[in-house]
């Protein structure tokens, strides 16, 4: 079968999920496409689940009330072995690739990370994913094959369409798991609540960098042709580790990966570590004091000059 | 106490990537140690300045190049280096094998690796590392402390940040954010010269790649870099708006 672990939050299958559910579709292969639910009260999630799937395995446990990647790595591995899957899907979230070297270890299996194209070949297991990532205008792709009993992908958000759920819901086994103690402890959480769309779903995207010079500035600025045109707001490294904005705002190699219709790059120079994260946007647009910033170097519109007057006019055209 | 910092050797970001008859070329590119494992490596030698009964030991997988890459850590700093030489093309969960087994040889406490691999574009050799050391594992770090054997610190995730907790032996990976790497100063790359460096061939740790890559291509996306001079605000702002409605026809 092939094994697919459901990311959800607040409720809600996420829409890597769906592009993990056709991405198995597409690909299909001996025995039911399973669907895994980790967590603590997660009915709703299963239910959601169920109209995507074959069979949807529940693991409701207060001990998976929330994320840690020796216990989802356990999990996952213990239903791979027990359910005899052959490929088993993951999420290219932070966490999903943080947990599933573990799950490739405990089974001995090749780790495919970030697939972008997944197909069966007799017994081997072909895969596209794009490698050399943190370049300013080329990446490269590679092609590579994995030949074992079983193998773990990760698959790269946007990468596939999403699934259309059925109207019949498969039917729903809960799981028996034998979790190992927590050896990580969280003491504290800095989660920010956006009732924006989220940047990886959302079609435009407002990114602003240091040059947008303040965070009020940030606020009156990207927030505000963010808001103008029903986008959401993302924000670089260097603006996040000043505390402007929030860590989940972040788009780069060590933030979000992202690819809307528009990009709005204000006052971001282009360090290589923010280009990957956004690089494969269809439109780039930047606004930027600095004629030679490298982010023009990757920009399909722009405007050279002071942020602080241009963007406003933006703005005032748009609501006209 | 033995920290463990893992390094690896890949292409400078400013260079171009080359690719020959379908796989990359690194021959006459120039190579550099992966920004991310720099940060490991400065975390390591902050923790010895703090406990200076601490050994840093850096190691390196890969062709015999990658000594230059494990000289430039001793000249930063570090006490010793391991390089277990192979020319072979290992994937992540590969060499995480060799990774795990040179800390149980050298009874390290604490292994520091990047939070990704530029060349693989890979998250996966810090976690899979601790799995085979059955250790406890902590990714993305942007600050630690170190209190006896408990290590404290804050790190990303999907969604923020998290304050954690961790008892060694642990794995943790790095990032940008969490210290400002060191420079190595001529007496002490006069000195690293004489640091040890041990070499040990693949061979002996019976290690074999998992995945096989097959053909690699360069993509280069063509922009139309339709850039605009902004002396004139609202000409500048009404012309772009204009072309992304009516040109683009992104709005």
């Amino acid at each position: 079968m092939i094994l697919i672990v459901v990311e959800h939050s607040n409720g809600k299958l996420g829409k890597s999920t769906y592009e993990m559910t056709q991405a198995a579709r597409d690909l299909g292969g001996e025995g039911p496409l399973t669907l895994l639910v980790l967590g603590s009260n997660v009915a709703p999630v299963a239910a959601q689940a169920a109209l995507l799937a074959d069979q949807v395995l529940v693991a409701d446990l207060p001990a998976l009330d929330h994320y840690d990647p020796e216990l989802w790595a356990h999990a996952v591995a213990q239903i791979a072995t027990e359910g005899e899957a052959h490929t088993i899907l993951i999420g290219g979230s932070r966490s999903g690739r943080e947990y599933s070297p573990r799950v490739a270890v405990k089974l001995d299996a090749p780790l495919i990370e970030d697939a972008i194209s997944l197909r069966r070949k007799d017994d081997t297991l072909e895969a596209e994913h794009y490698t050399f990532l943190a370049r300013v205008t080329e990446r490269v792709q590679a092609r590579v094959q994995a030949q074992a009993p079983r193998v773990v992908v990760t698959v790269k958000p946007g990468a596939f369409s999403t699934a259309k759920p059925g109207t019949e819901p498969a039917e729903q086994y809960d799981v028996e798991l034998t979790l190992p103690q927590r050896r990580v402890t969280v003491t504290a959480k800095n989660t920010v609540k956006n009732t924006r769309i989220s940047l990886e779903d959302a079609d435009l995207i407002v990114a602003g960098g240091r040059g947008v010079g303040s965070a009020e500035s940030f606020t009156q600025l990207i927030e505000g042709l963010a808001d103008q045109i029903g986008a959401a707001v993302g924000a670089t490294r260097a603006v996040v580790d000043t505390g402007w904005r929030p860590y989940a705002e972040q788009v780069g190699q060590t933030g979000k990966t992202v690819q809307p219709r528009v990009y709005f790059a204000v006052g971001i120079s282009g360090a290589v570590q923010h280009l990957s994260g956004m690089n494969k946007s269809k439109f780039i647009v930047a606004i930027n004091k600095d004629p030679e910033a490298p982010i023009f170097k990757i920009s399909d519109y722009g405007i050279v000059g002071d942020v602080k007057a241009i963007v406003p006019a933006i703005i005032d055209k748009l609501r006209r | 106490m033995r920290i463990l910092s893992v390094l690896r050797q890949v292409l400078d970001a400013e260079e171009s990537v080359r690719v020959k008859e379908g796989s990359i070329d690194l021959s006459s590119s120039k190579l550099v140690v992966d920004t991310m494992d720099e940060y490991g490596i400065e975390e390591a030698l902050r923790l010895r300045d703090v406990s200076p009964d601490t050994e840093v030991v850096v190691l390196a997988i890969g062709p015999a190049r990658c000594e230059e890459a494990l000289r430039t850590a001793l000249a930063i700093g570090a006490d010793r280096a391991v390089l277990v030489e192979t020319t072979e093309p290992l994937d992540a969960i590969a060499v995480s094998n060799v990774v795990a087994q040179v800390a149980r040889k050298e009874e390290a406490d604490l292994i520091f690796c990047g939070g990704q691999q530029a060349d693989w574009d890979s998250q996966a050799l810090g976690a899979a590392t601790a799995e085979r050391l059955n250790w406890p594992q902590a990714t993305w770090t942007t600050a630690l402390t170190l209190e006896g054997r408990n290590l404290t610190g804050t790190h990303d995730v999907d969604e923020g940040s998290e304050s954690f907790s961790v008892a060694l032996p642990a794995v943790i990976t790095t990032q940008q954010g969490l210290n400002d790497p060191r420079y190595p100063t001529l007496p002490n790359i006069m000195k690293a010269k004489k640091k040890e460096l041990r070499r040990e061939p693949l061979e002996s740790f019976n290690v074999s790649a998992k995945l096989k890559l097959i053909h690699s291509e360069v993509q280069v996306k063509e922009r139309l870099h339709n850039i605009l001079d902004g002396k004139d605000v609202t000409m500048a702002a009404e012309q772009l708006v204009d072309l992304l409605r009516n040109e683009a026809k992104a709005l």
